[in-house]
């Protein structure tokens, strides 16, 4: 119904007649007859005006989505607003391709070594690149990069890294042939102490870890010196406004989870893999990167450069597979970050924490729930109850709230095992919080 | 008037988008002055905690990071102006080879801001998301229907993604029946992703070379196959644009050597409605939503790259999966699942666009699709004879390749000039060098959403660029095409200066180091 294709049948006919032929069937006279196909088993399409009704249905199914939001866990409910929508919008960037004929792309790689620039400074490292699927992928790469490097395949993964994302380093794992070792937590801190002696490839933590407390830094890079390993961070970007850039803590790699820098939850994507590095492992940098040149008559310009490391050229030498990225998030990205400035980052940052710090007292003076540690957080905090997380989020769903993630997968056997995972944005008001402890207190009770 | 019958003016041309000056446009850097600020943020009522409140010493940042100050109308000009200069498909006709550059529905763009999906965090409990549950299921349906599979998975964030979820597929099911295979074949025309796919999903390549006909070599396939190889990664219609006619032999080949086919579905778009891989012989499938199914491919990104498999496959595939339940929809975690391949549920907002995209056109429309693709690529294809070569003389499917190989022996004029000096035209380029079989290859895939009139202009500005080169070598003059373009907002770059002194970010400008 909703037809893209202009031609009239007057083209059709016309265009059959040129090439000589006599209906459009002929054009596939090189496909089989047996294994042609009788017609798709599909719903009859539908107006725009049609389909538009059934969204509109289909979304007031999604109830979830008018909840007030306290679940984290890699996805943050931040404000975006109208102009990063409006620019991230425009239908420039939005509906080009990748950036092959740079004289015709400049929007979109002036953007993205702009994007590269926040980044790398976020990180507190020298390179970014043009970004990749998402957290955990970029996860997957760094720990690719880092075996490579090193080569060693192990890698000493801290339990505090996003469970989710240990379980796509482990799927990815079955190919690379890398050995991934869970690192657990003590206190709700990475205990590196019982680590074999040896060699590794990489040693990952995270900064805040899942559960949101602040890792040493200083010594999950002791761990990495003394195996011979790089050191990847998982870094939170927007906790990265107030806390100390994993660069300067000495980290070889750093990625993150891009999606809060101006990009919607929207149900898990697209989101945003950052990616850091030193200089030096530029050329084993996953992806696509931008450099700034010349043209021919002088002028500023900018282009996709170490070509020689991507996928299409190196072929099954290349470091890593990645050709389509997350451009529009990444232009996002930069679009937020430019919106926040240095004091927006800081300030949001900050309003995460006090939030974090309200609500946390709110919960735990409710009898029965209690924080799963005591280490300092951020912006998230894992609380236990006398219920499980699953039950609480289910009940808090009724009374309106998006209570957290229990916390389960990747955590069995410890003391974060069915607690609740909280996390609270600069979007959360005193009065939110205040409804949600109440509600809180009269689901557990 | 070139005897195709086309008279009236192409939608698809950009060259009257307007430009106003030359100038380049600053970094957001330089447009950054201290203290400046577009941002406000809610009130909240809450305590105003200093930081050294909130954060133990040892973790607070010294210095806030630094980053671009500037009023929002300073933005909006900055990205609006940096919009200008960039190609779209909005602007004109796209025609890159094996990308499929079509137009993107605007009704399905729409779709993804409403706040009822763009809204909801992906750990909400099922019985919160049944809409956008329904929608993915309903999604995973359409595409099993058109590719004649069983069973996918949503959650690959792109093409490459889908295909390193394949061949970990075709890993574990060898596994499962006790058997270690260390090859995969891919033909030498095969995407760049389909090796380093390979290489990264721990297996080893095989290279299949082309016949004189432009398909896979039987003969050498029959040579290369054995108890050692796992399986063979193929796309058809191949890079050349040409069905593997013998696909059926292929696959018989193929599964007698205890091998799995994969379809890389980059050029899926004209088989839809018309042949299902399934069909063919494939056992796994993965499918770019951001070439067939319209979703716009954001200057490189995102898209999409769900992979579909064959019956025998489906406990296999990453979990958790969407699915029916008794009461609704939920998720299922396959029994023996090669385990998560995204962080949460893959690029949903991509997805919902494609299940717009199929609702809008539902089975006849794929259908129409598809044909319209294949008439406008061999009717672009038939206006470029003699003017090009072509390297393998037959009907094409969605691309036509030709090589600009007597061209530039005849003067000089390579495929990148032809490219540069189509930009001049109003027009992007095709994809050039690519497939490395073709020399001097033009790879040139105009889509089915290009009207008639516009694939003629476009075909007229092809066939112009190689009279042009043909008329200024006959007349020893210098060649316009080589030192094209010179109406766009840069011209040809010093690419080996960006790879020798690079300079990936602002902070490394030679000017702000040291």
């Amino acid at each position: 119904m909703g037809s893209f294709v202009p031609h009239t049948d007057a083209d059709i006919a016309a265009m059959l007649e040129f090439l000589g032929l006599s209906g459009l069937d002929e054009l596939y006279a090189a496909v089989p007859e047996a294994i042609r196909c009788a017609g798709l088993a599909l719903p009859e399409a539908l107006s725009e005006a049609d389909l538009v009704a059934r969204l509109e249905a289909l979304g007031a199914r999604n109830t979830g989505a008018g909840a007030v939001c306290f679940a984290g866990g890699g996805a943050y409910d931040h404000e975006v607003p109208a102009v990063v929508r409006a620019l991230a919008g425009r239908s420039e960037f939005v509906t080009s391709y990748t950036p092959y004929q740079p004289e015709v792309a400049q929007g979109v790689l002036q953007a993205l070594f702009e994007y590269q620039t926040m980044v790398a400074r976020l990180a507190g490292l020298e390179i970014a690149n043009a970004s990749l699927y998402d957290g955990a992928a970029a996860l997957v790469e760094a720990t690719n990069l880092a075996a490579s490097t090193t080569g060693s395949p192990l890698v000493y993964c801290s339990q505090g890294v996003n469970p989710r994302w240990v379980e796509v380093l482990r799927t990815f794992a079955h190919g690379s042939g890398h050995e991934v070792e869970v690192v657990p937590l003590a206190a709700g801190v990475t205990d590196w102490d019982g680590l074999a002696p040896g060699r590794a490839g990489a040693v990952v933590v995270a900064y805040p870890n899942y559960l949101g407390i602040l890792e040493d830094l200083a010594a999950a890079r002791a761990a990495a010196d003394g195996l011979g390993a790089h050191l990847i961070v998982c870094q939170d970007p927007v906790a990265a406004g107030l806390l100390r850039s994993p660069g300067e803590a000495g980290a070889d790699v750093v990625v993150g989870e891009g999606q809060a820098l101006g990009n919607p939850l929207g149900f898990g994507g697209p989101y945003l893999g950052l990616f850091s590095c030193r200089a030096e492992h530029v050329r084993r940098l996953p992806g696509r990167l931008v450099g700034e040149t010349v043209d021919v008559e002088g002028r500023r310009a900018y282009v996709t450069t170490l070509r020689a490391r991507e996928q299409d050229i190196r072929r099954e030498k290349a470091f890593s597979n990645v050709c389509t990225n997350e451009t529009l998030m990444a232009v996002t990205a930069a679009v937020q970050l430019g919106w926040l400035g240095t004091a927006g980052l800081r300030e949001v940052a900050l309003r995460c924490a006090r939030g974090t710090r309200y609500c946390r007292e709110a919960l735990c003076a409710i009898p029965g729930a209690e924080p799963v540690f005591d280490a300092p957080v951020l912006r998230e905090f894992a609380l236990r109850a006398p219920l499980d997380g699953e039950v609480i989020v289910d009940r808090l769903l009724a009374e309106g709230y998006l209570g957290g993630i229990p916390v389960r997968a990747g955590f069995g056997g410890t003391a974060a095992e069915g607690a609740l995972l909280v996390a609270v944005t600069e979007r959360r008001t005193a009065a939110e919080i205040d409804g949600f402890a109440a509600a809180f207190a009269r689901v557990i009770r | 008037m070139t005897g195709d019958g086309m008279t009236r003016a192409p939608g698809g041309r950009a060259a009257s988008a307007p430009l106003l000056g030359r100038a380049g446009e600053p970094t957001i850097f330089e447009l950054s002055a201290p203290g400046r600020r577009a941002w406000s943020l809610r009130t909240t009522g809450l305590p105003e905690w200093s930081a050294a409140e909130l954060v133990p010493a040892g973790h607070l940042r010294a210095e806030p990071v630094a980053l671009p100050e500037v009023a929002e109308r300073d933005l909006v000009g900055h990205f609006t102006r940096l919009s200008h200069r960039q190609y779209s498909v909005d602007l004109g006709a796209y025609p890159l080879g094996s990308c499929t550059m079509k137009y993107n529905p605007k009704v399905c763009d729409e779709a993804a801001s409403i706040p009822a999906f763009r809204g909801v965090h992906p750990a909400t409990p099922a019985r919160g998301a049944q809409g956008w549950l329904q929608v993915l299921v309903e999604l995973e349906e359409a595409l099993c229907a058109i590719t004649g599979m069983a069973a996918a998975t949503l959650q690959p964030a792109a093409g490459a993604a889908g295909e390193l979820t394949g061949l970990l597929l075709m890993r574990a099911h060898h596994e499962r029946n006790g058997e270690v295979r260390r090859r995969v074949v891919i033909p030498e025309s095969a995407h760049g992703t389909n090796p380093a796919s390979v290489s990264l999903g721990g297996y080893a390549v095989a290279t299949v070379g082309t016949d004189p006909r432009g398909l896979v070599d039987r003969k050498a396939l029959g040579a290369v196959l054995g108890p050692d190889v796992a399986g063979i990664m193929l796309t058809n219609p191949n890079t050349l644009g040409l069905f593997e006619e013998e696909i059926v032999e292929i696959a018989e080949m193929v599964h007698d050597a205890g091998g799995l086919l994969y379809y890389d579905g980059a050029n899926l778009n004209p088989m839809l409605g018309v042949v299902r891989p399934g069909d063919m012989g494939f056992d796994i499938v993965h499918l770019n939503l951001h070439k067939t199914f319209a979703t716009p491919h954001g200057g490189g990104g995102p898209g999409a790259g769900p992979v579909a498999v064959g019956p025998g496959l489906v406990e296999l595939l990453p979990g958790p999966r969407p699915a029916r339940t008794d009461d609704g929809f939920g998720f299922v975690e396959p029994a023996a699942s090669i385990g998560r391949i995204h962080s949460f549920h893959g690029n949903a907002l991509v997805l919902l666009r494609a299940w717009c995209y199929i609702a809008l056109n539902g089975g006849e429309g794929l259908r129409r699709v598809a044909e319209t693709s294949v008439l406008n690529a061999n009717w672009l294809h038939e206006r470029l004879r003699g003017a090009y070569d072509f390297p393998f003389d037959r009907p094409v499917m969605h691309e036509c390749v030709v090589s600009a190989a007597s061209l530039k022996r005849e003067t000089g004029v390579r495929a990148l000039d032809v490219a540069k000096r189509l930009l001049e035209h109003g027009f992007h380029a095709p994809t050039v060098y690519f497939p490395l079989v073709v020399e001097e290859a033009l790879m040139i895939e105009p889509t089915e959403t290009e009207s008639p009139e516009t694939v003629a202009a476009l075909a007229d500005a092809l066939v112009a660029i190689a009279a042009e080169a043909r008329a200024h070598a006959a007349a020893g003059e210098d060649q316009p095409a080589r030192d094209a373009p010179r109406t766009t907002p840069v011209r040809r770059l010093d690419e080996a200066r960006a790879a020798r002194q690079l300079v990936a970010t602002f902070d490394q400008r030679p000017d702000r180091e040291g």
